[in-house]
C-alpha cells in the first residue's frame, strides 16, 4: 500500500516522490485580470504546509496545475518566489480544463505539480541591464519575474530595469494594480501601451509593443538582456527591432509554449528538435533556438 | 493484369508531359512481399517506378481529399466510387482530377497468405491465375481464387464507374454473387452468441485507427474520438470505448462504404473490420435500393432529407 | 560464465514452480499471430515463432495504466485530491523475449529512469521483472538488428539467454537477477562452460550471418539537424502515410504517452494510455496551433526522433533495434530501413 505523500525507493535507494502525483492546494481567490472575462488569476495555497517548501521555484518556471476529473495544464507562474505562503497563476480560457477552471470558486480544491522547467538566467543576468518585453497574456512569468527583481534582497543584484507591456486595449492589461505600482517607482522604466483605446484618461503609450521597443528599448550590448514574451506575431515584428537595436541572439531570452501532458520530459510530446520544452525549456535564448528545427 | 502497366505507364508519362496533371498518383513496388507503396510520380523516371498487380489493394482515393494540385489518379472500380463520394462531397473537384480507369481483377489476400506458412515468406509472384509462394525451405503454387481479398471475392463492380483514361478492357462483372451471406450469418445469432462475438472479434484491437486512416471516407479534421468537448470516446482500451469507437465508425460510412477492403488491409491486428459496414451496407440496400458512389447525380441516402420522406420521426 | 541445460520434461516442471513465486509472460498463439499474455499454470510459453506480432512492451508498459484515483464526492474526505492506487509489483518475469526487444527496454529505460525525474510505474515495472531472452536463430528478412545495436544472440537487456539446440534448451546465465530465476525454477544441470560458449557462439554467428537487411547508421550524429530536417526527401517519403498509429504501437522503442482522467459518477481515475506522434492532436495548443498539423511534419519527426534526436540527447546509439515490425505491418510499406539509409547518406 503506497501512501499519499509518496516516496518509493529506486534502484539506487534514492526516495522521490512520484513525480506525477499533484499536491493538494485550495483555491484561495480567484480574480478576473481581463474585461473579456477570458483571463482570470487564481491564488493557490498549500493544504500541506510541508508542500510549499518542497516547491521552491525560481521565476520563469511553470507547474501543471491538475483538476481532478478533468486533466492538467501548463501555466507559467506568475507569482514571484519572494512572495510567500501562495501561488498565482493566471490562466486563459481556451479549453476543456481552462473552462472549467474559470468557473471553480475560492475554496474549490485541485492540485499542482511542480516546479518544472528551467528559469530565466538569473545568474548570467546579475549586474547587468534586464529589459522585458511582454505582450498579452504572456506576461505571467514576467510578473513573477519583476517582483523578484525588485525585492529589496534582489534589487542591488540588477542594474536598470526597463519594462515594455502591450495588450490590445487598457481593459486586457494583466495585473494592472501591480503596473500602476510599478509605474511610480524610480528603479524601473515602465512602457506600457496598448494597441488602441478611446479612453481619454489613458496616460500611457499607445502603439504596437515593437513599435514601443523601437522608441524606447535601450540599445543592445554585453551588458544588456532582453527578455521576450508573447504571441507569435508580437516576436516576428519585435525582432527585427532587437537586431537593429543590436541584442545578440545570445542576449535574447523567450520563454516557449508547446503542448504538454506529463511536464517532467517523458511522455514525449513537447519536443522541439531535441529539446523537450517541459523540461530543458521553456527558457530558451534565440542563439539556441536557432539551431533547433523551426517546428514550434 | 501486369499488361495494364504499361499502360499506366504510358498514360501517366503523357498526363505529365501534357501538363494535364502536377503529379500522378500510383503505386511503387514494396519492399516486403504481397505490398506495393503508394506514391506520386512528376518525372519520367518516378513513372517509370509504378507497378501494378494483385498487391495493389489500397485505396488511392484516401490521398485526395483536400488537395489543390491537378491529379491523375489510378483507380480500380471500388476507388472510382470512392472518388465519386469525394466528389459529391466536396473534398475534391472533378476538373482536378484525370482519373486512370483499371479494370481490377482482384487483389490478393496477404494476410491469408501469410497465415498459410509457418515460415517466413520471401517472395510470392502472380502468373495469370497462380499465386507462387517462396519461402524458406519451400515453395508453393496457390490458385489465385482461394486467396482474393475477401472483398474482391465478392465484387460486383469491378469496373470503374468513372473514368477519363481507361488501361484495359472492362472485365467482366460477377454475376449471382452473394454479397451478404456472412452478415446474414450473423443477423441470425441469438443475442448472446452475436454479443460474444463482436466481443471476441474486437478483444484484440489496440486502438491504432489504421482501420480509419486507410479509409478514404475518414477525412473529419477531428475525429469523433479526438473530440475533447464533449469528449464522446474514451481513449483506453476499455472495451466499451472500443466497441463506440468501430459501430460508430461504421454508421459514418453507412451509405458511403464502397467495400474496398482497405480498413481490413490495414489493421495490423487481423481484425475483420468490414463485419460492421458489411450490416450497414446491405441495410442501405435493403431499406433504400442504394448503391455508394455509383453516380454523381444522386446524394447519399442518410444525407439527403425529400419532403415526401415516408418516415414521421423526421417531421 | 555458467550455463545450464533444460530438457523438454525439466523445462516444463520448472515453469510451474516458477508460477509461485513469479507472474510468467511468454508468447501465446491468438488466432493466427503470438502476442505476449500471462502464462496460467502449467501453461507452456509457444516458443514456436519468429516473433511476436506486438513487442512485449505492454508487460512493463501497459497500453492502459491507471495512476492515480479520485472521488468527486465533496462528502468524502480528501475528495478531489488524487491518491495513488496499489499497484503489483510482484515478482514477473517475460520468457521467450527476443534478444532485439529485450535491448529495446535499454533503449528505453534513458527516458523513464532520467537523473531529474524517475517514472515509477515504468521503472517498479521493469525491475520486478525478469527477462528471459530468446536466441533468434531464423532471423527474417525484415529483421537489421546486427547494424541497429544488438543482434539475434545479444545479451544486453536479457537476464538469461535461452538457446534452442533441437533436442534441449540451453541457458547461459547472464544476471545476479537471472540466476535467482533459476533457482527458483530448479533448473540447475550445469554444463561444461567452454563446450557451451562455443556451441552458441557457432550459432550465433550462423545466425547473424543469415541476416540479409542492413542500415548505416555511421553519419547520423554528425548531421547537422536542421539540415536533415530541411531535406528534400521527406515529402515523397511521407506521402503514402496514413498517419495511423500502428508503428508507434507495435515498436519496441517508442514510448509517448497521453495522460487522461475518467469519471464515473462520482469517482475516477488519472490513466496514462499509449499516444502516437503520427496523430494530429498529438501536438495540438489549447489556442488552436498546432506546430505539426500536416503529415509531412508527423512523418518527419518520428524518423528524426528515431535516428537524429535520441542519437543526440542520450549518446545510446539510435532509438531502433532492428525488430522490423514496423516494416511488416505498416498498411503502406513505408520501410524505415529506406528512411534511415536516406538521413545517413543526406547531404552526400
Amino acid at each position: 500500500m503506497i501512501e499519499q505523500s509518496s516516496i518509493f525507493n529506486s534502484k539506487r535507494g534514492i526516495k522521490v516522490q512520484n513525480p506525477y502525483l499533484p499536491y493538494p492546494v485550495r483555491i484561495d481567490e480567484i480574480i478576473t485580470e481581463t474585461e473579456d472575462k477570458n483571463l482570470k488569476t487564481f491564488k493557490l495555497v498549500f493544504i500541506n504546509p510541508d508542500d510549499e517548501e518542497k516547491f521552491t521555484y525560481k521565476a520563469g518556471q511553470f507547474a501543471e496545475l491538475s483538476v481532478a476529473g478533468k486533466g492538467e495544464i501548463p501555466i507559467g507562474i506568475a507569482s514571484s518566489p519572494t512572495e510567500k505562503g501562495f501561488l498565482m497563476f493566471t490562466v486563459n480560457k481556451v479549453g476543456l480544463v481552462t473552462s472549467y477552471l474559470h468557473a471553480m470558486k475560492a475554496g474549490d480544491i485541485m492540485g499542482i505539480r511542480g516546479p518544472m522547467g528551467n528559469w530565466y538566467p538569473w545568474d548570467i543576468m546579475e549586474g547587468k541591464n534586464v529589459v522585458i518585453i511582454g505582450g498579452g497574456f504572456a506576461f505571467t512569468t514576467l510578473r513573477s519575474s519583476i517582483v523578484y527583481m525588485l525585492d529589496p534582497a534582489n534589487r542591488s543584484k540588477f542594474n536598470e530595469l526597463h519594462v515594455i507591456y502591450g495588450a490590445r486595449t487598457p481593459g486586457m492589461l494583466l495585473y494592472k494594480d501591480k503596473l500602476a505600482e510599478w509605474e511610480k517607482r524610480d528603479d524601473i522604466n515602465m512602457h506600457i501601451t496598448v494597441d488602441a483605446t478611446d479612453d481619454p484618461d489613458w496616460k500611457y503609450n499607445i502603439g504596437f509593443v515593437p513599435t514601443i521597443t523601437d522608441q524606447e528599448a535601450p540599445p543592445g550590448d554585453a551588458d544588456t538582456y532582453a527578455i521576450v514574451c508573447g504571441p507569435p506575431i508580437m516576436i516576428k515584428f519585435t525582432q527585427p527591432v532587437l537586431d537593429k537595436l543590436n541584442y545578440s541572439h545570445d542576449h535574447i531570452i523567450m520563454s516557449l509554449e508547446m503542448r504538454m501532458k506529463c511536464g517532467i520530459g517523458i511522455c514525449g510530446r513537447c519536443n522541439i528538435g531535441k529539446e523537450f520544452v517541459c523540461k530543458d525549456g521553456p527558457v530558451f535564448t534565440l542563439d539556441q533556438l536557432n539551431m533547433m528545427p523551426k517546428e514550434y | 493484369m501486369s499488361a495494364y502497366i504499361d499502360k499506366i505507364k504510358e498514360i501517366s508519362n503523357r498526363l505529365l508531359k501534357e501538363s494535364k496533371v502536377d503529379m500522378v498518383i500510383g503505386f511503387r513496388k514494396g519492399t516486403v512481399p504481397m505490398m506495393n507503396e503508394p506514391c506520386f510520380a512528376k518525372t519520367p523516371q518516378d513513372v517509370d517506378n509504378f507497378v501494378w498487380d494483385g498487391n495493389c489493394g489500397i485505396n488511392l482515393a484516401n490521398y485526395l481529399p483536400n488537395r489543390e494540385e491537378k491529379i491523375g489518379i489510378i483507380a480500380k472500380g471500388c476507388d472510382s466510387r470512392n472518388i465519386v463520394t469525394h466528389i459529391i462531397e466536396n473534398k475534391i473537384k472533378r476538373d482536378q482530377l484525370v482519373i486512370i480507369g483499371v479494370p481490377c481483377k482482384a487483389m490478393i489476400d496477404r494476410h491469408k497468405i501469410e497465415t498459410m506458412f509457418e515460415t517466413e515468406i520471401q517472395d510470392v509472384i502472380e502468373a495469370d491465375d497462380k499465386i507462387i509462394v517462396k519461402g524458406d525451405g519451400f515453395e508453393k503454387t496457390l490458385n489465385k481464387s482461394d486467396v482474393l481479398q475477401e472483398n474482391c471475392a465478392i465484387c460486383i463492380h469491378r469496373n470503374p464507374v468513372m473514368h477519363d483514361e481507361v488501361v484495359g478492357d472492362p472485365v467482366e462483372e460477377q454475376k449471382d454473387v452473394d454479397r451478404y451471406e456472412d452478415v446474414r450469418k450473423i443477423e441470425a445469432m441469438p443475442p448472446e452468441e452475436k454479443w460474444r462475438y463482436f466481443d471476441d472479434l474486437l478483444s484484440a484491437c489496440v486502438r491504432c485507427y489504421a482501420c480509419r486512416n486507410a479509409c478514404p471516407l475518414c477525412y473529419c479534421p477531428t475525429c469523433f474520438v479526438d473530440e475533447s468537448r464533449p469528449q464522446w470516446v474514451g481513449k483506453s482500451q476499455d472495451p466499451i470505448d472500443t466497441r463506440t469507437f468501430h459501430f460508430l465508425r461504421a454508421y459514418h460510412c453507412s451509405g458511403r462504404c464502397t467495400d474496398c477492403g482497405a480498413c481490413e488491409r490495414a489493421c495490423p491486428m487481423g481484425i475483420k473490420v468490414r463485419t460492421f459496414t458489411k450490416k450497414l451496407e446491405k441495410d442501405c440496400l435493403d431499406l433504400f435500393g442504394w448503391e455508394a458512389g455509383m453516380t454523381l447525380e444522386e446524394r447519399p441516402p442518410l444525407d439527403t432529407y425529400r419532403p415526401d420522406d415516408p418516415d414521421e420521426f423526421i417531421e | 560464465m555458467k550455463f545450464i541445460k533444460i530438457d523438454r520434461e525439466s523445462w516444463a516442471k520448472g515453469l510451474e514452480r516458477l508460477d509461485d513465486s513469479f507472474r510468467l509472460f511468454g508468447p501465446v498463439k491468438q488466432d493466427t499471430f503470438h502476442n505476449f499474455k500471462k502464462l496460467y499454470k502449467g501453461e507452456l510459453p509457444d516458443l514456436n515463432l519468429l516473433n511476436t506480432r506486438l513487442s512485449p512492451k505492454s508487460v512493463v508498459y501497459p497500453q492502459s495504466e491507471v495512476m492515480f484515483e479520485y472521488t468527486l464526492d465533496e462528502n468524502k474526505e480528501d475528495h478531489h485530491i488524487l491518491k495513488e492506487i496499489d499497484k503489483d509489483y510482484s515478482p514477473r518475469a517475460v520468457i521467450g523475449i527476443r534478444p532485439c526487444d529485450a535491448k529495446a527496454f535499454l533503449v528505453v529505460k534513458p527516458n523513464f529512469d532520467a537523473p531529474e525525474y524517475k517514472d515509477p510505474y515504468w521503472i517498479k515495472s521493469y525491475e520486478a521483472t525478469t527477462f528471459v531472452g530468446y536466441a533468434c536463430d531464423t532471423p527474417c528478412s525484415t529483421c537489421f538488428c546486427t547494424t541497429a545495436g544488438c543482434g539475434p544472440f545479444h545479451e544486453e537487456g536479457s537476464d538469461l539467454l535461452l538457446v534452442d539446440t533441437n533436442d534441449h534448451y540451453l541457458i547461459k546465465v547472464i544476471t545476479e537477477k537471472g540466476e535467482n530465476f533459476l533457482s527458483a525454477a530448479g533448473w540447475s544441470a550445469e554444463v561444461d562452460a567452454d563446450a557451451a560458449s562455443d556451441r552458441i557462439e557457432t550459432m550465433r554467428q550462423a545466425a547473424e550471418a543469415k541476416i540479409t537487411s542492413r542500415v548505416s547508421t555511421d553519419e547520423l550524429k554528425d548531421k547537422n539537424i536542421t539540415d536533415l530536417f530541411e531535406a528534400s526527401f521527406w515529402e515523397e517519403t511521407a506521402f503514402a502515410c496514413i498517419n495511423c498509429g500502428t508503428c508507434t504501437y507495435a515498436c519496441p522503442t517508442c514510448w509517448c504517452f497521453d495522460i487522461q482522467d475518467e469519471t464515473y459518477g462520482y469517482s475516477g481515475i488519472r490513466m496514462r494510455n499509449w499516444d502516437s506522434c503520427m496523430y494530429p492532436l498529438f501536438t495540438l495548443h489549447g489556442s488552436g496551433h498546432n506546430p505539426r498539423d500536416t503529415k509531412i511534419q508527423r512523418v518527419r519527426q518520428r524518423f528524426m526522433h528515431k535516428f537524429k534526436y535520441y542519437v543526440d540527447k542520450y549518446e545510446n546509439g539510435i532509438q531502433c533495434v532492428g525488430c522490423g515490425r514496423c516494416i511488416r505491418l505498416c498498411p503502406v510499406n513505408i520501410d524505415i530501413r529506406r528512411v534511415c539509409e536516406l538521413m545517413n547518406s543526406y547531404g552526400g
